[in-house]
């Protein structure tokens, strides 16, 4: 008797906590997930990733248009695969991470384009600085996970990032490379 | 001397321009290594596999030369251990600028750095192996190794010539001098 009250009054928090209207607001598994930045210089595509990150997807599949994502990602995460480089990317004149910690992506809308296919719009906050992005999307879900893949560019510039000194040296453009995975709904 | 005894014009000059980059692109590598994280530091990286990949693609056609060309017949008179000694050095060498440039590509490749050959991205060269840093580790220290290997041996090889034109006085070095 006494078990089933208390199961009863967990079922009912659950339901109470979850917010109105977010009912598949899933958090997404990192450890299946990925972000990662490329920038080239003097040619050479470089790729890195972001090894902390965070955020959520809320997404049902039959409306589309009011989807929500969010993530957070540690600016001091990025791995470079050398202590020197790594240490140098930091710096106030890139990511700057002892001011600016964490950047952000938030997405409010998916447009379908082809079968699998979106474009989510989004604001990427990095440096203090936000900019509007589009970003195309393919989602496949298989064996309870949906991921969601993507390649998008930025300029770096437009986020401040590196000082003037390594313009000749690193491209402007830099490609954003991404694989979110959460749970699959139901 | 009759022409039979120099080498020919294209094994002088590759032995030259080979020896040059050789020795520019050892210092490059020790200078290079020591500088702060800055624009320069990557643009003597750069430079430094630009010439090494020179060098390699150099010592494929001097060994192929070598192979359809034959050498002059080393100067009568020398011991037999020093015709040896001779043999097995330039053997040696012609491996090291073989291996040592594709030890640098090979490390370039396992750091996740592709090598694009000039800076131009048409001429991007495959990667050898996939990024990796316990490999990277090991391929780093096996081109520093090799580059001391060569060290030694070119200055055996340097010392030698100069006992040839100095010491004994013969033409050694001069058939291997442009004239
Ligand atoms: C003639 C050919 C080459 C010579 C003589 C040469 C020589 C050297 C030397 C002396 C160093 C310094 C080693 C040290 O740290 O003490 C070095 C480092 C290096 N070399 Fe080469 N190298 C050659 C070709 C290449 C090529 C073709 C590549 C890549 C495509 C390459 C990539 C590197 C890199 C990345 C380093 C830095 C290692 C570090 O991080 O400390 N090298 N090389
Ligand atoms: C990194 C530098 C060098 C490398 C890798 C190198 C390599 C070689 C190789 C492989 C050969 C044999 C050529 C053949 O028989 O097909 C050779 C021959 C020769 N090298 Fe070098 N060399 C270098 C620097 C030098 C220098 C600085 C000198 C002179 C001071 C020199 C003097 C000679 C001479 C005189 C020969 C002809 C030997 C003979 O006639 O038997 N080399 N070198």
């Amino acid at each position: 008797m006494r078990f089933r009250s208390i199961a009863a009054l967990v079922a009912l928090m659950g339901l109470v906590s979850a917010p109105a209207g977010f009912a598949a607001e899933r958090a997404i598994d990192a450890t299946k997930s990925s972000i990662s930045a490329e920038f080239t210089q003097i040619g050479v595509p470089v790729n890195a990733p972001f090894k902390k990150f965070s955020g959520s997807v809320d997404l049902d599949p039959a409306k589309s248009a009011e989807a929500r994502a969010h993530f957070d990602i540690d600016t001091a995460s990025f791995d470079i695969g050398d202590d020197d480089y790594n240490a140098e990317v930091r710096k106030p004149e890139w990511f700057d991470s002892a001011k600016f910690p964490k950047a952000s992506f938030v997405a409010s809308g998916l447009k379908p384009t082809t079968p699998g296919n979106f474009e989510a719009s989004g604001k990427l906050s990095l440096k203090g600085k936000t900019v509007e992005l589009k970003v195309p999307v393919t989602a496949k879900t298989e064996a309870g996970l949906t991921t969601y893949s993507g390649t998008v560019s930025i300029s770096r510039k437009a986020f401040a990032i590196g000082g003037a000194g390594w313009d000749d040296t690193v491209e402007d453009t830099v490609k954003i490379r991404f694989r979110i995975a959460v749970p699959a709904v139901g | 001397m009759s022409a039979d005894d120099r080498y020919t014009r294209p094994a002088i000059a590759l032995h030259w321009l080979i020896a040059l980059m050789v020795v520019g692109g050892f210092a490059v590598g020790l200078y290079m290594t020591g500088l702060k994280v800055s624009p320069e530091k990557l643009q003597f990286y750069a430079w430094h596999k630009w010439s090494g990949i020179t060098v390699l693609v150099l010592a494929l056609v001097r060994i192929g030369w070598h192979l359809s060309h034959p050498v002059p017949a080393p100067l009568p008179g020398q011991p037999l251990w020093q015709l040896r000694a001779a043999h097995y050095t330039h053997l040696a060498l012609y491996g090291l600028i073989l291996v040592i440039p594709l030890s640098g590509w090979l490390y370039s490749s396992a750091s996740g750095y592709p090598v694009v050959y000039l800076g131009i991205k048409a001429l991007r060269l495959p990667d050898l192996v996939a990024k990796n840093k316990e490999l990277a580790t090991v391929l780093k220290e096996i081109h520093e190794w090799l580059n001391w290997t060569m060290a030694a041996l070119v200055t055996v090889h340097v010392c030698a010539a100069l006992k040839h034109h100095l010491i004994d006085r013969d033409g050694t070095l001069r058939r291997m001098l442009p004239r």
